[in-house]
C-alpha cells in the first residue's frame, strides 16, 4: 500500500488531516491564472527563472522533506487520476535524490501541506510538477553534498551518491542523508541551475516500475475516497430533478422527515439533500422526493435527433467571438484541387465508472473536504467563498477517485458536501451522486464543429489552409461558488460566470486548430460561443479531439484526392524532426508499407498530432474491418508511437495511451449524448452505450520513443485526436465512404455505404 | 432471439402435422413427398440487378428480418450456422450467401422462390416450416426477384450448413410433405378495397414477409396457425407469451398505430413494456426497415384492436396498489425494493425519464406468468443496437421461490388480475430450459 | 430484522432492512472496499460479486434474497500481500488505470475461470462484455485473464511433474 493510502485506510483519516506543518507556502492568488493550462486558478509566478511549478512554490521545503531518520516525503498539488502518477513522480524524486524509490513518500494535493500547483489537467503533471520536484530534488541533492563535502572538507564535486541514501566521500567514507539534512534547512529557495542526473546513470527514471497504487486496487484494498469511513459518518444523497435546467416543483418532505433513519433534509434554496444513517435510506429518501414534478428553466433549443447537421445548426444559431487563431501568407502556386469539408463532434459525457463523491466534515468553524476535483486548491475556494468561510478555514484533501477524464461532477459533489456538512456540523457526511446524476448534471465535453478548405497545387504542395472552429467554452472550471450547482442553487444564487476562451498556445476549442504542419497561407479562425445550451467544460483534450480529428481527415482526403500516400503527405509537410520520427516509429512498426490495400472491407489509417503543439508527440495507425452489412467497424490492430521526452514510466507511458486509443475509439465511434426538449435524455448506460469487450481492438501496440533527458512532455490527452482521426481515415480506406461528423457509428456508416 | 419464431412452437406445429400426416394418409402422401431438384445456374455477378432493386430487396430483407435467423453469433452475416434449440432437437439456419458449394450462389431466382413459397430446396428435399413459408406465399413475385437480388448480392461466405440434430423420426424431410398438404394453402395477397394504400400495404407486409400473426396466433392441435376470429389473439414463442393484438390486446393502455410505430421503431414507446425475448429481434429489423413500411404495418396492426381503442378510456387508470401488494406479500415487496425499485419505482431514473411504468407492462396482464418470469430471470438486450431499453438478468442473484414471490407481489401491484398460480414451478421450467445448451 | 449471510466463508449476522442491495452490506457493515457502486442499475459491473459460485450484481440483489447463500467477493480471491491468481495476472499486466472497474472485473473473470479453466481469446471477450470500463483498460484486462491461464497451467504442470 502506498503511503498516503494509509492516510486512507480505515479510521485512519482525522489523524492525516489533522497533521501539523510548518513549512512556508508560497503566496497564493485568487486571481484567475491559467491552472495545469485549463483555467482554473493558480498561484502567481513568483520565480519566473524556474522551472515548472518551482516558479509559483520556490521553496525547497514545500516540496521535499528529509527526516532525521533519512524518510524522505515528496509534496505535489497534482493528484493520482489513475493516470499514474503518483508512481511517476516518486521516480522522479527517487532518480534525482538517488534514493530508492521505495524511500519516498509521496503526499498529494492538500491545501494544507502541499504546493498549490492549480489543476491536474490538459497533461500539465509532469511537465509541471514532474519538473519541479525533479530540480527541487536535484537541488537537495546538490544542498546535501555541499554540506557533506564541508564535514569531510572535500571539494563539493567530489562527492558522490549510490542510489542508498547515502553521500559518498572518495575516500570512501559515507553519511547517510538523514544525518545531514538535519543540520540543513530546505526553507531555501531552489535555484535554476542545480545540476541534475545523468540520463546514462539513471537508476529509476525511465524503468519500468509497478505502479504504487495498483496492489490496493485488484484486493479491495481502501483506495478511494469513496472507501474512506470516518467515526460517526453519515449518509447524503443530494435531490435533484433529472438534469441540469429541470427543478423539482414540490418534493414530498413531510414523508421523508418521518422514514426511520433518516437524519434531516437539507434545503436552502433551490438546493435539496437527505442526510440518513445508512446509504440505502437516503437512496429511499432521495428517490422518494425525485418522484415530483419537474420544471425547466428556459435554456436554448438541443439537437434533439443528434445529427452532424442538429449539431451545427445548433452551434450556428448562437453569437460568435471571431478569435483569430493563425494567419499566414506566403507567396504559393494555383490550387490545383480544392477540398472543402464540414466534421462535427456531439455533446460527450466522462461517464466515469465511479459518480463523484465526497465526504465533508464541518468541526469548530474549519470545513475538511475530502475530494477527488482535479482542483483541490480550487475546491477550497470554492466552498469558502459558498459558505462565506474564510478560505483558511476549509482544508480540501485529495482523495482518489473513479477516473474524471476532465471536470466531471467532482467539483459539483465536493461543494454540496460541504454545504451539507455545514447544516449538520461535527458529523462527516458522505455525499455519492448516484449514475444518473452524474449523467445529467456533470458538464459535458461540448459539442463542437469545423469547416476546413484545402487547396493541393500541381506539386502536391498545400497551397492554402482553412479552418474555423465553433465551440463552446471547454474552461468552466470552478474558481469560485458561481461554478457550482451547489452555488447556483442558493438563496441568493451565485450565478455561474461567463465562461472564457483559454487562449493559446493551449487554448480550449481552438486547442490544435493551429496545424503542427507547414502549410502555405494558414488562417484558422476561432468561432467562440459563449452561450452554453448545454452545461460543458473540460473533457480530456478539449478542442484537439474535433480539431486533430478535422486536420487529420483533411490530410486523407487531399491525399486520396491527388492519389499520394497519407504517411506522404504528412512527411511533406512536417518539418518538426521529432513528429517526423514519431510518424515514422508508427508506420514501421505497422508495416504501413506493406499494409493491406482498402478493399471495400478492410483498410488502413494513421493520424499525428503534437498535444497542443506543446505537448506529446503521437501518431497513431490502424487496420479496421467494416462488416458492410451492418456497418459495423472492428479495430483490427493498431500502433501507436509517442515521444513525450524522457519517458518516467514507460509502461506507464504505454498504458496512457493505450486506455487513451480505446477511450477515444469509444467517444469517435459510437458516443452522444441525447436531448430531449426539455431535459438530458442521456442518463445510464442504455441510453448513452460506451465501447464493450466486444468491439475493442484486436491488438494495441505502443512504441514508446526514447529520449533520455529530454524535458517531460504530458502524455495523457495525446492519443484522443490521432486515434479518432485514425480511424475514420482507416473506415475510408477501407470503404470509399468519409465520414464527417462523429460519432462514426454502424447506422451512419450503413446508411452511407448503401445497401450493397 | 429471433429464432424464438422458429423454434418451440413453430417446431411443434411442423412436429404435429407430420404425426398427423402420417395417420391421414401414406398414399397422398409419397406423391408430393419428393420434388424434383432444379438445375444449378452460374452465380450472378453482383451488377446483375440494378441499383432500385437492390435497396427495395434491403427493405424487404430487413422487414423479414433474414439476417437474425440467418447469422450464427459473431458469424458472417446471412452465413447460417444460428443454433435454435427445440424440444424437438436442435436445428441450424443455413448459408444464404452467395456462396456456390454452401450457400444459396447457383440457385436460380425460380429455386430461391420456390423455397420461399412451397419450402422446397432447390434438389428438391423438404425444408422445415421454421422458414414461415406459409407467409412468404403471400408475398409478390416482385418482391421475391428484389430480395433474390439482395441476397445474391451479399458477400459469399463459405459455411457448410450443419446437420440437425433432430429426435426421430423428425430428421426424416418427407414428413414435411404431409404438414404442408394439410396446412399450405395461403394465396398471393390482394388487397382489400375497403381499405386504404397505407392499410394495404401495412397488411401485405405484416402478413407475408413480417409474419407476424405466426407468433401473436394461436395454434391448433396440429400446430397451424388459427384463422379468422382467433387470429392475433395471442401465441407463445420460444417459451415467451406473444400478446394477443386483436380487441383481446392485454395492454392497460391502448395501442394507436402511433404507439405502434414507436414501439417497433424503438422497441419502447412510453406506454407499454419495451420489446422483449423474440420480439426484440423484429424491432431490430424494423428499426432500419423504411419508415413508410414501419408506418403501415402499424396503422394495420392497430387495426386489429381498434374496437378497443375505440372504447377504452384516453387516460386508463393504471393499477398500482403498492400498500395492499406490500401486505399481500411481504417479502416479494422487499425484494422488488432491492432489486426493482432503482428502475421501476417512481423517482427512479428510468421513471423520470419518461419510460414506461410498469402498470402499463403488457407481461403483467397476461394469464401466463412466463413473460414476467422470463424477463427477470434472463433480462433482455437493448433490440434497436446498443442504445434502448434492457434489463439485467437476475438468475444469478434469485432463487425460484424468490422469482415466485417477486413476480406474485408484481402481479397484485401493478394488475386487477387474478394472481398466477405454480409460480415457483413455472420459475423453475424457465431456468431449466435456458441451463440447456 | 436479521438477516446472516456468509461472505468468503464467515458468517455475519447483521441488523438490517432485507431489502438492502447486498452492495451497501459489504461496503458499509462489512467494511469491504471490493464490490463499487458504479451505476446501481445492472448495467456496469463494478459490484460483481459471486452468489453461490454465480457472477451477479451486487446493487441490486437485496441482501434478504442471499441469506444463506455462498458470496464471495474480490477480497476472497487473496490480498495485496497474498494476492490470488488473476490479481497477480493483473498487476503483473499493471491492468489498471483509476482501477474503479477492475474489482468487479476480476470477479467477472474468475466466474469465467471457474467454469472454463482454458478460454479462448472469444469466449473471454464475449464473457466480460457485461463489465464497463471508462479508462479503456480492456487490452490489459483481456491480457491479464489470459495470464492467469497461463499460470494456472504453469502451477498445474509444475504441480504435476512433482514426484
Ligand atoms: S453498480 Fe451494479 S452493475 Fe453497475
Ligand atoms: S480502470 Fe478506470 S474504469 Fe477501468
Amino acid at each position: 500500500m502506498s503511503p498516503v493510502l494509509s492516510n486512507l485506510s480505515r479510521r485512519g483519516f482525522l489523524a492525516g488531516g489533522a497533521l501539523v506543518v510548518s513549512f512556508a507556502l508560497a503566496p497564493r492568488a485568487f486571481a484567475q491564472l491559467a491552472g495545469g493550462g485549463e483555467g482554473g486558478a493558480g498561484p502567481a509566478v513568483v520565480a519566473p527563472d524556474l522551472k515548472g511549478s518551482l516558479k509559483s512554490t520556490p521553496w525547497l521545503d514545500a516540496w521535499i522533506r528529509i527526516d532525521a531518520d533519512g524518510r524522505v516525503t515528496v509534496f505535489t498539488g497534482k493528484v493520482e487520476l489513475g493516470q499514474g502518477i503518483r508512481t511517476a513522480l516518486i521516480q522522479v524524486a527517487a532518480e534525482e535524490l538517488d534514493i530508492p524509490p521505495a524511500a519516498v513518500t509521496l503526499v498529494t494535493a492538500d491545501t494544507d501541506r502541499t504546493p498549490d500547483e492549480g489543476l491536474t489537467a490538459g497533461s500539465h503533471s509532469m511537465q509541471d510538477s514532474g519538473t519541479a520536484i525533479q530540480n527541487a530534488a536535484a537541488n537537495v541533492r546538490m544542498l546535501l553534498a555541499a554540506e557533506a563535502a564541508r564535514d569531510w572538507d572535500v571539494p563539493a564535486d567530489q562527492v558522490t551518491t549510490g542510489g542508498d541514501g547515502r553521500l559518498r566521500a572518495p575516500d570512501g567514507r559515507t553519511l547517510a542523508y538523514g544525518e545531514v539534512a538535519a543540520r540543513l534547512s530546505l526553507h531555501v529557495q531552489a535555484v535554476p541551475d542545480a545540476p541534475l542526473r545523468k540520463p546514462s546513470d539513471y537508476r529509476t527514471l525511465g524503468r519500468e516500475q509497478p505502479r504504487v497504487d495498483i496492489p490496493a486496487k485488484l484486493t479491495g484494498g481502501a483506495a478511494y475516497l469513496h472507501d474512506m469511513r470516518l467515526p460517526g459518518m453519515l449518509h447524503a444523497r443530494v435531490v435533484r430533478g433529472p438534469s441540469v435546467g429541470t427543478s423539482l416543483q414540490s418534493p414530498d418532505l413531510d414523508t421523508v422527515v418521518r422514514m426511520p433513519g433518516v437524519v434531516t433534509v437539507v434545503r436552502q434554496g433551490g438546493f435539496l439533500a437527505v442526510v440518513a444513517d445508512r446509504q440505502w435510506t437516503a437512496i429511499q429518501a432521495m428517490r422518494h422526493l425525485q418522484r415530483a414534478a419537474y420544471d425547466r428553466a428556459p435554456q436554448p433549443p438541443l439537437p434533439a435527433d443528434g445529427t452532424g447537421d442538429a449539431v451545427a445548426a445548433t452551434l450556428k444559431a448562437l453569437p460568435a467571438r471571431d478569435i483569430s487563431i493563425m494567419d499566414t501568407s506566403e507567396p504559393a502556386g494555383p490550387a490545383a484541387r480544392t477540398v472543402k469539408a464540414r466534421y462535427t463532434r456531439p455533446w460527450i459525457s466522462h461517464g466515469s465508472i465511479g459518480p463523484s463523491c465526497a465526504i465533508a466534515r464541518y468541526v469548530d468553524g474549519t470545513m475538511t473536504v475530502w475530494t477527488h476535483s482535479q482542483g483541490t486548491f480550487d475546491v477550497r475556494r470554492v466552498v469558502a467563498e459558498l459558505l462565506g468561510l474564510p478560505p483558511e478555514k476549509v482544508h480540501a484533501i485529495h482523495a482518489e477517485g473513479a477516473g474524471c477524464y476532465g471536470q466531471n461532477g467532482a467539483d459539483d459533489v465536493a461543494a454540496d458536501a460541504a454545504v451539507i456538512a455545514k447544516a449538520v456540523p461535527g458529523r462527516p457526511i458522505r455525499l455519492q451522486w448516484m449514475r444518473e446524476q452524474e449523467f445529467g448534471w456533470e458538464p459535458l465535453g461540448p459539442g463542437m464543429m469545423t469547416e476546413l478548405e484545402a487547396a493541393l497545387g500541381a506539386d502536391n504542395r498545400i497551397v492554402s489552409w482553412r479552418h474555423a472552429v465553433w465551440s463552446n467554452p471547454h474552461n468552466n472550471r470552478p474558481v469560485g461558488a458561481g461554478g457550482v450547482l451547489a452555488g447556483n442553487e442558493a438563496d441568493p444564487p451565485f450565478p455561474a460566470p461567463e465562461g472564457k476562451p483559454i487562449p493559446m498556445p493551449e487554448g480550449d476549442g481552438s486547442r490544435n486548430s493551429n496545424p503542427l504542419y507547414s502549410f502555405a497561407n494558414t488562417h484558422v479562425v476561432y468561432h467562440f460561443l459563449k452561450d452554453m445550451p448545454a452545461r460543458v467544460s473540460a473533457l480530456r483534450s478539449l478542442g484537439a479531439h474535433l480539431n486533430v480529428f478535422s486536420i487529420e481527415s483533411m490530410l486523407d482526403e487531399l491525399a486520396a484526392a491527388a492519389g499520394i500516400d497519407p504517411l506522404a503527405i504528412r512527411l511533406d509537410h512536417m518539418r518538426d524532426e521529432r513528429a517526423r520520427d514519431v510518424m515514422q516509429a508508427a508506420a514501421d512498426r505497422f508495416g504501413w508499407s506493406k499494409r493491406p490495400k482498402g478493399d471495400g472491407r478492410r483498410g488502413c489509417g494513421m493520424a499525428f498530432a503534437r498535444y497542443k503543439n506543446l505537448g506529446a508527440y503521437c501518431a497513431v495507425a490502424m487496420e479496421v474491418e467494416v462488416d458492410r452489412e451492418t456497418g459495423r467497424t472492428l479495430v483490427r490492430r493498431a500502433v501507436a508511437a509517442v515521444d513525450c521526452g524522457q519517458p518516467a514510466n514507460p509502461d506507464g507511458v504505454r498504458n496512457q495511451i493505450e486506455g487513451a486509443l480505446v477511450q477515444s475509439l469509444s467517444w469517435t465511434s459510437r458516443e452522444q449524448v441525447r436531448f430531449a426538449p426539455d431535459r438530458r435524455a442521456s442518463f445510464d448506460w442504455s441510453s448513452y452505450p460506451i465501447l464493450r469487450f466486444d468491439d475493442v481492438p484486436g491488438s494495441v501496440e505502443v512504441v514508446v520513443m526514447d529520449r533520455p533527458g529530454a524535458p517531460f512532455l504530458g502524455i495523457a490527452e495525446a492519443g484522443q485526436g490521432p486515434t479518432a482521426a485514425a480511424l475514420a481515415n482507416a473506415i475510408a480506406d477501407a470503404t470509399g465512404v468519409r465520414l464527417r461528423d462523429m460519432p462514426l457509428s454502424p447506422d451512419r456508416l450503413k446508411a452511407a455505404i448503401g445497401p450493397v | 432471439m429471433k429464432r424464438t419464431r422458429w423454434t418451440g412452437r413453430t417446431v411443434g406445429r411442423w412436429a404435429a402435422g407430420g404425426a398427423l400426416a402420417c395417420l391421414v394418409g401414406i398414399g397422398a402422401f409419397l406423391g408430393i413427398a419428393h420434388r424434383s431438384g432444379l438445375p444449378p445456374i452460374p452465380p450472378p455477378k453482383p451488377d446483375a440487378f440494378p441499383a432500385e432493386m437492390l435497396s427495395r430487396g434491403a427493405a424487404l430483407a430487413a422487414i423479414g428480418d433474414c439476417v437474425v435467423c440467418h447469422t450464427a453469433d459473431g458469424g458472417v452475416p446471412y452465413a447460417g450456422g444460428r443454433a435454435l434449440a427445440t424440444p424437438f432437437g436442435t436445428l441450424y439456419s443455413t448459408n444464404i450467401t452467395p456462396d456456390p458449394a454452401t450457400g444459396i450462389g447457383n440457385w436460380s431466382k425460380e429455386a430461391f422462390k420456390r423455397a420461399m413459397r412451397d419450402g422446397v430446396s432447390r434438389d428438391g428435399s423438404h425444408l422445415y416450416p421454421a422458414l414461415p413459408y406459409d407467409h412468404y406465399r403471400q408475398v409478390h413475385d416482385g418482391d421475391l426477384d428484389a430480395i433474390y437480388a439482395f441476397l445474391m448480392t451479399r458477400p459469399a461466405a463459405s459455411a457448410p450448413a450443419r446437420e440437425n440434430d433432430l429426435i426421430f423420426p423428425l430428421g426424416f424431410r418427407p414428413l414435411l410433405a404431409g404438414w404442408k398438404l394439410l396446412f399450405l394453402h395461403q394465396e398471393e395477397f390482394t388487397p382489400r378495397p375497403d381499405r386504404d394504400a397505407e392499410w394495404n400495404r401495412g397488411a401485405y407486409l405484416a402478413e407475408g414477409l413480417g409474419h407476424c400473426s405466426s407468433c401473436h396466433s394461436p395454434r391448433n392441435l396440429a400446430g397451424a396457425e388459427e384463422t379468422g376470429a382467433s387470429a392475433y389473439s395471442g401465441g407463445v414463442a420460444e417459451g415467451w407469451v406473444a400478446p394477443a393484438l386483436n380487441g383481446s390486446s392485454p395492454a392497460t393502455v391502448p395501442w394507436t398505430k402511433e404507439s405502434l410505430f414507436t414501439y417497433l421503431r424503438t422497441g419502447v414507446d412510453g406506454h407499454h413494456g419495451a420489446a422483449a425475448g423474440p420480439m426484440g429481434p423484429v424491432v431490430h429489423g424494423l428499426s432500419r426497415a423504411p419508415e413508410a413500411d414501419v408506418r403501415a404495418i402499424a396503422t394495420y396492426i392497430a387495426s386489429l384492436s381498434a374496437d378497443r381503442a375505440g372504447t377504452a378510456p384516453k387516460t386508463p387508470a393504471l393499477p398500482d396498489r403498492s400498500a395492499e401488494a406490500a401486505k399481500a406479500n411481504p417479502v416479494g415487496a422487499s425484494l422488488f425494493a432491492g432489486a426493482c425499485a432503482g428502475c421501476h419505482e417512481g423517482g427512479a431514473p428510468m421513471m423520470t425519464q419518461g419510460r414506461p411504468g410498469l402498470s402499463t407492462v403488457a407481461a403483467l396482464q397476461l394469464d401466463r406468468p412466463d413473460n414476467t418470469i422470463r424477463a427477470i430471470l434472463q433480462g433482455f438486450h437493448a433490440p434497436t443496437g446498443p442504445a434502448g431499453p434492457a434489463m439485467p438478468p437476475f438468475a444469478a442473484s434469485l432463487t425460484d421461490a424468490q422469482v415466485a414471490d417477486l413476480a406474485a407481489y408484481l402481479r397484485s401491484r401493478f394488475s386487477d388480475r387474478p394472481a398466477w398460480t405454480s409460480l415457483e414451478t413455472a420459475a423453475a421450467t424457465v431456468r431449466k430450459e435456458d441451463s440447456q445448451p | 430484522m436479521s438477516v446472516t449471510i456468509t461472505v468468503n466463508g464467515a458468517d455475519h449476522a447483521l441488523d438490517v432492512d432485507p431489502s438492502t442491495p447486498l452492495l451497501y452490506v459489504l461496503r458499509d457493515d462489512l467494511e469491504l472496499n471490493g464490490a463499487k457502486y458504479g451505476c446501481g442499475l445492472g448495467q456496469c459491473g463494478a459490484c460483481t460479486v459471486h452468489i453461490d459460485g454465480k457472477p451477479a450484481f451486487s446493487c441490486l440483489t437485496p441482501v434478504g434474497a442471499v441469506a444463506g447463500r455462498r458470496i464471495r467477493t474480490v477480497e476472497g480471491l487473496g490480498s495485496a500481500g497474498a494476492p490470488g491468481l488473476l490479481q497477480q495476472a493483473f498487476e503483473k499486466e499493471q491492468a489498471a488505470q483509476c482501477g474503479y472497474c477492475i474489482a468487479g472485473m476480476i470477479m467477472r473473470a474468475q466466474a469465467l475461470l471457474d467454469r472454463i479453466p482454458d478460454p479462448d481469446d472469444a469466449q473471454i471477450r464475449a464473457h466480460m462484455q457485461t463489465n464497463l470500463c471508462r479508462c479503456g483498460t480492456h487490452m490489459r484486462i483481456l491480457r491479464a485473464v489470459r495470464r492467469a491461464v497461463a499460470l494456472r497451467k504453469g502451477t498445474q504442470s509444475a504441480q504435476e511433474v512433482r514426484p
